[in-house]
Order: C-alpha cells, then sequence, then structure tokens
C-alpha cells in the first residue's frame, strides 16, 4: 500500500472530528470517495479523528457491503440478481459481465478499472435487469451492448407512475425532481402552514384522526406513535425518515424521493412540531444516490425558503434535517438497527422493547416513519382528518403505492385507494400478464411476504382484508409469476437474499437464513434429502417464532405460505 | 411484600421483584431454562434465543433472559412451539460449530431430544486455529458468537476494545481490527475472553500446547515469561 497523504486526510476528516462516533459512516463514505476503498492507515486516522476504537471501525467496515477494506475497480457495477430483475435475466448479466473480463463476481477487470458485484434488489423492479453503475442508476441493461452499460452511456430509467390516484404521487411522473416552485404551486407546504397553526397535540390529534398507519410494512397507526414519543420524557427528541427501501420487490419510496422530495421533508417538519423535535435525519439507502441528490436539493431550497432552520414561517419552531446514506445493509430499514446505523455502528437490531418512541435515537424519545407514511401527512393537515378519511376503506383510510412488477406488461408505481382488488391492479392497472403465459401465484409484500394464488385475485387490497385472507401488504409489493416460472427457483432466490442480509446477531436467522438456503437449493435442483420438508418447516418456523427481528421472523414466511399452497412443490420425503 | 409481581410459570405462581427477568423468574420457581449467550458477568444480549418461552397473548417467543416479568403473565417454558425452536436452533448450531468441547451446550442437546445430525452436508464454519501470542490461541471453528468476548474486552469489563466481527450473517464471526495479530492490537492479555468462552474457542496457550502432546518443559521454552522482573 502506498503512503497515504496523512495531514491532507486529517484535513478532510476535520470536518467530522466534532461530531465523533455518529460520523463513522459519513467518514468512511468521505475516505472511500478519495481512496476507491478503505485503506488500513486512513481507517486508523478516522480511529483517532473520530475516537473509535479501531476494532469497531474494522467491524463497521465489514458489516456494510458498501465499504471496501481491499482495493475494487475505479467504477464497481453492482447488478441486481433478486427476484424483479432475475426473472428478467439479471443473473445471465451478471454472467456475461463478468466473461467480458474473465473474472468471478465480486473480482476486478485486469486493467483495474471495473468491480462486477452482484447486488441485492436496487428498487429499479420496473426497469428489471437493472444494475448500478458507479453512482447511477440503469435499466433494461439487456438491451443495451455491454461495453455502453460500462461506459455509463445509458440514459437513466424515469420513473413509471399510474394509477387511479394521484395524491400522493400528484407531482410524480416528470423524470426530474419537482422544485420547490412546483411543489408550492401545487399545494406544497400548506400542510406546514396549517400545522403550526395548530398546537402540538392538536396536530397529533388530526394524525390519530386520520387512521393513517405506517406504510413500511409493519402498519402501526401512526397517530400513537407520535403520541408516545411527544409524552416521554427525555430531550431531546428526534425524528428520523426511513428512506432505506430495500425491501425486494420496493420501489416506491424511491419514486417519491426522486421525483417531489419536498413532500417527505414537509411530513418530516409536521412530524417534528407534533413531538417536540428540532432534529430530523433522513437515512437513504446507499443504492439511491438519485434519491439522496434530489433529497439534499430540497433541503437547501427548504432552508433558503424558510421551511427548514430557525423560526420556521415566524413561528418560533426550529427543525434541521440531516441527511445520511446507508452503507449496503437490508437491516438497517430495521428502526433499531437503522439507529445503530445513524450512530456508528454495525447494523444490529435492538432488543425491543425498549421502544423508539422513548428510546430510540441516541437512546431518546424518537419517531421513525417510512417514506411514503410521512407523504401522507402533508394531505392530512391541508385538507383535514375528515376528509382524508373519506377515502379508502373505513380501516384502510387514504391511497396506497403498489409496486407491480414481474410478469406484468407495464410495470410500475401505481398509486390506488386502498379496497382495490389485485385483480384491478394487475389487469387493469399493469396491463395484465406480459406474455400469453397465465398468472400462476403473485408475491405480495416482498421477499418478507407470501404468495396468493390467481384464486384469491378478487381479495381487497386493505390491511383488514388482506389480513382475514392470511396476506401481508407489507411494503405494497406485487409480482406476478406467469405459468413459466419455477417457483422452486423463485423461493431459492428470496432465500439467498435473506442468506446475503441476516445480520448475523441471533442465532436462528444467522444459521438458519443459511440452513434455508441449502434445502431450497436442493429443492430447486430436484436433490432433496429425506427429511427435508420437515426440515424446511422447522427451520422456518424457529426463524418465524424465536428471530429477534422482523428480518428473521419474515425470512421464511414466503416459503411457509407455498408450503401451505403447493405442498407437491416440497416433495414427500423419498 | 407488596411490590412483588405474580406470574405463572409452567403453572407454578411465580411472586418475584420488579425488574426481575422471566429466567430469573424460572429460576426461583425451579425452573431451569438452557442458555448459551447469557452469562451473569456480562450485559444480556438475548442472542442465542435457546431461553425462549411462549408468553400467552404474545406474537413471537420471547427471550427469557431479557424479558422482565410483569403482573399476571402466563408463561410457558415447555411448550410445543418453544421446544421445536429450542432444538432447531440447537441442531442447527451444531451443525454450522465444533461443539466437541461443549459438554453443557452437548448436554442441553440431548435433554432437548437434538439430533446431531439432522442437517446432513450443512456448510459448517471453518477457521484455521489462530496461534498469534504467547497467552491464548483462538479456534474460531469452535466459536458460537455468543459475544462474551467482544463485551468484556469492551464495557463489560476490560475497556481494552480489541475485538469486534467480521462479515455478517453466517459469514459472521469474531475479529481484531483488520485481522492483525493479538499483539499488534489493543489486547492487553488480561485473560478475561478466554474465561467467559463457553466453547473453548478461546483456550490458554499452555493448555493447548499440552494438549498437543508437547511436554512441560517443552511448553516453557515455547512461551516466554514475558514482563518478569530481573533480580540481580
Amino acid at each position: 500500500m502506498s503512503k497515504l497523504d496523512l495531514p491532507l486526510l486529517q484535513r478532510q476528516l476535520q470536518p467530522y472530528q466534532s461530531e465523533g462516533r455518529t460520523a463513522l459512516l459519513p467518514a468512511l463514505q468521505a475516505v472511500q470517495e478519495i481512496y476507491g476503498y478503505i485503506p488500513e492507515d486512513a481507517a486508523k486516522e478516522i480511529g483517532r479523528a473520530l475516537g473509535v476504537p479501531l476494532a469497531d471501525i474494522y467491524g463497521v467496515i465489514e458489516f456494510y457491503s458498501l465499504f471496501y477494506p481491499q482495493p475494487v475497480g475505479s467504477t464497481v457495477v453492482h447488478i441486481c440478481t433478486d427476484i424483479a430483475c432475475a426473472l428478467h435475466g439479471g443473473e445471465q448479466m451478471l454472467e456475461d459481465a463478468c466473461r467480458r473480463f474473465g473474472i468471478q463476481e465480486g473480482e476486478t477487470s485486469a486493467d483495474g478499472f471495473f468491480t462486477i458485484q452482484r447486488s441485492p434488489c436496487l428498487g429499479l423492479c420496473e426497469h428489471a435487469p437493472a444494475a448500478l453503475v458507479g453512482q447511477s442508476a440503469v435499466g433494461q441493461i439487456d438491451r443495451y451492448p455491454l461495453e455502453q452499460l460500462l461506459a455509463g452511456e445509458i440514459p437513466r430509467p424515469q420513473g413509471v407512475f399510474g394509477g387511479t390516484q394521484r395524491r400522493l404521487t400528484a407531482n410524480c411522473g416528470k423524470g426530474r425532481p419537482a422544485s420547490l416552485t412546483e411543489y408550492l404551486a401545487s399545494g406544497g407546504y400548506a400542510g406546514l402552514r396549517r400545522a403550526l397553526s395548530l398546537t402540538p397535540a392538536a396536530v397529533i390529534a388530526e394524525i390519530k384522526e386520520s387512521g393513517l398507519v405506517g406504510r413500511g410494512g409493519a402498519a402501526f397507526p401512526t397517530g400513537l406513535k407520535w403520541e408516545g414519543a411527544a409524552q416521554a420524557p427525555g430531550e431531546p427528541k428526534y425524528v428520523v425518515c426511513n428512506a432505506d427501501e430495500s425491501e425486494p420487490g420496493t420501489f416506491k419510496d424511491r419514486g417519491l424521493m426522486e421525483e417531489d422530495p419536498h413532500r417527505t421533508l414537509e411530513g418530516m417538519i409536521i412530524a417534528g412540531y407534533a413531538i417536540g423535535a428540532s432534529k430530523g435525519y433522513i437515512y437513504v439507502r446507499g443504492e439511491y444516490p438519485h434519491a439522496y441528490a434530489a433529497l439534499s436539493h430540497a433541503v437547501s431550497e427548504a432552508q433558503a425558503a424558510g421551511f427548514l432552520g430557525k423560526n420556521i414561517l415566524g413561528s418560533g419552531f426550529d427543525c434541521e434535517i440531516e441527511l445520511r446514506r446507508g452503507a449496503g445493509a437490508y437491516i438497517c430499514g430495521e428502526e433499531t438497527a437503522l439507529f445503530e446505523s445513524i450512530e456508528g455502528k454495525r447494523g444490529f437490531p435492538r432488543l425491543k422493547p425498549p421502544f423508539p418512541t422513548t428510546h430510540g435515537l441516541f437512546g431518546k424519545p424518537t419517531v421513525i416513519n417510512n417514506v411514503e407514511t410521512l407523504c401522507n401527512v402533508p394531505l392530512i393537515l391541508a385538507n383535514g382528518a375528515a376528509a382524508y378519511r373519506q377515502i379508502g376503506t373505513e380501516k384502510s383510510p387514504g391511497s396506497k403505492l403498489f409496486c407491480l412488477s414481474g410478469d406484468v406488461k407495464s410495470p410500475g408505481i401505481y398509486e390506488a385507494l386502498f379496497g382495490i382488488s389485485l385483480r384491478t391492479l394487475l389487469y387493469d392497472l399493469a396491463g395484465g400478464m406480459r406474455t400469453e403465459s397465465p398468472l400462476q401465484a403473485v408475491l405480495i409484500g416482498g421477499a418478507a411476504g407470501a404468495f396468493a394464488t390467481p384464486a384469491q385475485l378478487d381479495v381487497e387490497m386493505s390491511f383488514e382484508a388482506l389480513k382475514s385472507a392470511g396476506l401481508p401488504l407489507g411494503s405494497g409489493v406485487i409480482l406476478a409469476l406467469d405459468q413459466t416460472r419455477d417457483l422452486r427457483r423463485v423461493m431459492l432466490n428470496l432465500a439467498h437474499f435473506f442468506a446475503h442480509e441476516s445480520c448475523g446477531k441471533c442465532y436462528p436467522c444467522q444459521i438458519g437464513t443459511q440452513r434455508q438456503l441449502e434445502i431450497l437449493e436442493r429443492l430447486a435442483d430436484a436433490k432433496p434429502l429425506q427429511g427435508d420438508p420437515e426440515r424446511l418447516a422447522d427451520v422456518g418456523w424457529t426463524m418465524s417464532d424465536a428471530s429477534l427481528c422482523g428480518l428473521g421472523q419474515t425470512a421464511a414466511t414466503a416459503v411457509l405460505s407455498a408450503m401451505r399452497i403447493w405442498p407437491e412443490l416440497f416433495g414427500a420425503s423419498q | 411484600m407488596n411490590d412483588l409481581i405474580t406470574l405463572t410459570i409452567d403453572g407454578c405462581s411465580v411472586a418475584v421483584a420488579p425488574g426481575a427477568t422471566l429466567l430469573q423468574a424460572a429460576r426461583e420457581a425451579g425452573i431451569e431454562i438452557p442458555v448459551i449467550c447469557y452469562h451473569e458477568a456480562t450485559t444480556s444480549n438475548g442472542l442465542c434465543r435457546t431461553c425462549v418461552v411462549e408468553v400467552e397473548g404474545w406474537r413471537v417467543l420471547a427471550a427469557a433472559c431479557v424479558t422482565q416479568a410483569a403482573a399476571n403473565m402466563v408463561v410457558h417454558t415447555q411448550s410445543e412451539r418453544v421446544l421445536r425452536s429450542r432444538r432447531t436452533i440447537l441442531e442447527m448450531l451444531n451443525s454450522a460449530v465444533d461443539l466437541s468441547e461443549a459438554p453443557a451446550i452437548q448436554q442441553m442437546m440431548q435433554d432437548n431430544g437434538a439430533d446431531p445430525q439432522r442437517f446432513p452436508g450443512a456448510s459448517k464454519r471453518k477457521f484455521e486455529l489462530l496461534d498469534d501470542n504467547p497467552m491464548y490461541v483462538r479456534d474460531y471453528a469452535k466459536c458460537v458468537l455468543c459475544w462474551r468476548c467482544v463485551q468484556v474486552c469492551a464495557e463489560d469489563a476490560q475497556y481494552t476494545y480489541a475485538l469486534s466481527f467480521e462479515g455478517r450473517g453466517f459469514q459472521s464471526m469474531i475479529a481484531t481490527f483488520f485481522d492483525l495479530p493479538l499483539p499488534a492490537t489493543t489486547c492487553v492479555f488480561c485473560g478475561q475472553c478466554v474465561g467467559v468462552c463457553p466453547t473453548n474457542a478461546l483456550k490458554p496457550r499452555r493448555e493447548w500446547l499440552l494438549e498437543q502432546g508437547k511436554t512441560p518443559e517443552e511448553i516453557i521454552a515455547l512461551t516466554p515469561r514475558q514482563g518478569r522482573r530481573k533480580r540481580n
């Protein structure tokens, strides 16, 4: 390793010094931008500057897929091989790219220009097969020659928006972020103005009255969460936006952030006012550089216009928002793992209780909401809870973004009222099946979701109706699979994802995701061992019932749902 | 006595002080719950999940070592769900790790009807033994990732911070900064990590050399006596 220019590096780390450990990920990202990877000596300097033990720094580097402790190519090409892309040839793309350089995945071309990596879902499912070339998202890479892909000459894919409603997505579809002027012209920040004219308690009452529940997957009532944090003792309080969207098949938050970033900010500022938090963090997944750029710009615009900063709109309320980038770890979408990550640690989920509302970021009362959840907030405040409740179903008010992908004709983000049928979404909005092969199954809710059959097409997409049908809404994933698909291969793909993304903290998930993968490998290769179905069921139930966090608890739900629906797929013991 | 919490564990009524965990409450009632990562001297992380119990009305099982007892809880330590998870966790652990020097875990497997051959063909975590210092050897093929060594090296005891983790998921393991040999780290060779290791993944070097068939004389020659004061 060539000697580093330490005085230069020390100057570059200067801005992080006063922040201490919470600046660890940003400092590592800065170092990696300089050197292309994280040299051991640079990691030592970070340790000195931030006061973080060296072993812990290494632990953090090792945890996140996007940190490289060894040199990599000047451009890292991440080729998605998760479910939506796998259905459209992602594996083949990865293989072709590796063959072009005569390397294995994860290796660097002989000229040092390119490192080719297998990537988990990039949230570009409507453009499958997709890749991230350096910091540029590219879609439908099978339509372009490889050279063009590597040269970064493929245009950035545009968000595909549709549906029966354009409330949350009112400003989306331009293929660029809506500016502050455009956002204001569409009624933006009216919700914040109204909120600031109310007491914080009245804002919380309005949110409770609206019946809004979280859109990240857990469906927790948003108003209750805010109330919990508002009433919790302890200062300061924090608002955190969970923009670490990484559930395979999910790309709605990416769309909202890339095309209408102010809506998320407005929701956060209102949340901050309601709970008494003057500091907010947006944790954007590392694989979303365009969303990060759009939000960064929006934060500057909002600051300049007085929607962020001191004494917002003359109300006396101060609020600032800091952006953080993830570094490649699905688990950081789990709220407590996300806090750990902001605090500069490995993304290990914490034990609950205590819950974030009382012991969240830095141990302080915290509201953490998903992007789409926060995007509902300005609408509720601007038009009132009563108006909000008039749409959707009684128990699931409002509209919802559905991520349609897989074997449909027109994959994309579709906004519709809760209560729309699965059939309408698939056949009317997304144009039906892509080829003549009819529908075999739908994966609902993502890798952590469950399979539905064509017999369930008339199920109403609302929390209550899906619950009674035994299906999760999750993050709104609807991935269609036609009859040419081998469901065992699909499950193997999901299993691979979980084995790659398990944090390794608790035994059931740490070992269970690996064993699940091995059994499904045998099954997909038609070489099951005697007792494999029982083994698979035991592993699945143990992960679901005994894992520490939501990742492990849902790492087998899709497989277990398939075992119920299609026991014949798993074969009797031989 | 009024402030005691009363709950039911396996049909027995138990009264415990507020703040007591279900593990403590069960012990109070004479009910033993198996544990692997739990140690009285370290912060409980509830990560091995061997101590899971079923609390009536709860969606998922609860780790007894970190779940606080609450009034009127009804807890089962031997329900079908509990036994299935506990047995499968032990079987999976055995399939991944060399437990040959962990008799307590082997006993636990027997007690819970865990089949040592349950996962044929399963990948095991394999590591070369690390013999990089005069004090102790590290055989991570035997490591169950209980985290105790990392914890006593940090805030639970020594504040030395020589250890953390590498990798993620099944590929996780205990590691030093950039895998440096221990003498090149902040390790002060206090030996606390060796003391809390439940599986002999960490072992005094002299003990290991004895096992290798070395004579005491050879061992003395192989292990420099660092830090001994020289007398004139």
